[in-house]
């Protein structure tokens, strides 16, 4: 995956201010990494539930209809965790999760998938998924080149899910705080990580963990793309 | 051996549950003397163990606690940002590559291979969900059982002196520190990994136990 396609992408997530255009930025995702499905779902802390995805309608509907939510493993085994869960490792034995697994595969899902489950604050639980059909040893090697990239996606994802619900709950503060702006601001002046680390008396892993809190509330990839983020919103000022 | 159990599955484990939170009272309250609540089983319960975090548990080979530590992702509540932010410059740590580490507890029957064994898991959990860092809040008295095993966190902020001081501090993981912790352990890599696999794979659990 080229890190520009990536930051395109993520700078198209940012704008979307609908849930139409988050359903449309699964399929562009889908398309960027070649997998079968891309699926975010995720209940506000008020308990409303919300979806966007790329699973085929019928699929959607028989989910429904058969109430499948009380026999999905990938249900059953992200709830209330917060560790991202490779689908080989849930329990799959069951009858009833046998016959559930056979009806995905036969709409579509396909055989293999990621999940990524997320706490946000006050309660709010979402979970964001990657489903492909492919051979073992190809996805467990799509999983280990970009198992961290779609961390990053999916709690991306989840920042503009709470921000799409801000009419109803208040949106938590993304602003950056005086540190974290300070670190910023002398990255973007071109300070190297000691130097910066030096100007504000801090050690460099205090300033690596800054740096990481502000890549995190500016929704970037990394600290170059973070630092263009904050210059463009005028949070810094060089 | 190591256990990894979120909340809601202390449950199926009732002694070993019952056993960790005694511990924490003794550690907690009767030793080092916090503020901490105690309920009516001796238990030291606080309201993060309501948020169903990932506890990571030595079970003694009687089946009860030997030492354990809490879990939490940075992106819910932490304690770290709900009441000591004061230590951390006023910076909300946050970020889904950084977990708040918690209640670091040791059995007063856990010999000094305990700790390791847990700063150990530690390091499972690091590599196992691609983290960048555990954040956490310890004091003074821990420092040197850190230090001991070869986990000496970094400092981002202290409070207080002598024994009272508080500190927020970060660990990640270190190739160098790896093969001290795992010494002071005893234990080998392999056996510390399928101990992982073995908690997050629930057929994995079936073949080793087979």
């Amino acid at each position: 995956m080229q890190r520009s396609k990536l930051e395109t992408f993520l700078g198209t997530l940012e704008k979307a201010t609908s849930l139409d255009a988050l359903q449309q930025l699964t399929f562009a995702l889908k398309d960027l990494y070649h997998v079968d499905h891309v699926v975010y779902h995720w209940v506000s802390a008020d308990g409303e539930q919300y979806g966007a995805g790329t699973y085929d309608r019928l699929w959607v509907q028989r989910y429904i209809e058969k109430d499948y939510v009380r026999v999905d493993p990938v249900v059953v085994g992200c709830y209330q965790r917060f560790h991202p869960v490779d689908w080989k490792r849930l329990d799959w034995t069951t009858k009833t999760a046998k016959v559930f697994r056979e009806d995905a595969i036969a709409h579509g899902v396909g055989n293999q998938g990621l999940s990524v489950p997320i706490r946000g604050p006050s309660g709010q639980f979402a979970l964001f998924t990657i489903s492909h059909s492919c051979k073992d040893d190809e996805w467990t090697s799509f999983i280990e080149d970009n198992r961290r990239d779609i961390i990053l996606i999916a709690h991306y994802f989840n920042q503009k899910g709470l921000e799409l619900e801000k009419s109803r709950v208040p949106a938590p503060n993304q602003s950056l705080s005086p540190r974290e702006v300070d670190a910023m601001t002398f990255l973007a002046m071109g300070y190297s990580r000691a130097q910066v680390a030096d100007t504000l008396a801090i050690s460099e892993h205090t300033l690596r963990v800054y740096i990481e809190s502000a890549r995190h509330k500016l929704g970037a990839l990394n600290t170059t793309h973070a630092v263009a983020r904050a210059m463009n919103r005028g949070l810094i000022v060089v | 051996m190591l256990r990894y159990i979120y909340g809601d599955d202390l449950c199926q484990v009732p002694m070993l549950k019952s056993t960790m939170f005694r511990d924490r009272a003794d550690q907690f309250k009767t030793r080092l003397g916090w503020d901490v609540k105690v309920n009516e089983n001796g238990e030291e319960i606080d309201q993060y163990d309501a948020l169903n975090p990932l506890y990571v548990i030595w079970q003694m080979a009687d089946g009860t606690h030997g030492g354990s530590m809490r879990f939490l992702p940075t992106t819910g509540s932490t304690m770290v940002n709900d009441y000591f932010s004061h230590l951390t410059n006023g910076v909300r740590i946050e970020s889904p590559f950084i977990w708040e580490c918690t209640r670091f507890c040791l059995s007063r029957n856990a010999g000094a291979q305990v700790a390791a064994a847990l700063m150990l898991a530690g390091g499972e959990v690091l590599r196992g969900f691609e983290l960048q860092h555990f954040v956490g809040v310890f004091d003074a008295r821990m420092v040197r059982i850190y230090r001991m095993i070869g986990a000496s966190p970094t400092i981002l902020g202290s409070d207080g002196d002598g024994r009272d001081r508080t500190s927020v501090g970060l660990w990640e993981f270190r190739d160098e520190l790896h093969a001290k912790v795992l010494q002071s352990s005893g234990l080998t890599d392999t056996l510390s990994r399928a101990w992982f696999e073995k908690s997050f794979d629930p057929e994995q659990s079936l073949v080793l136990t087979a």
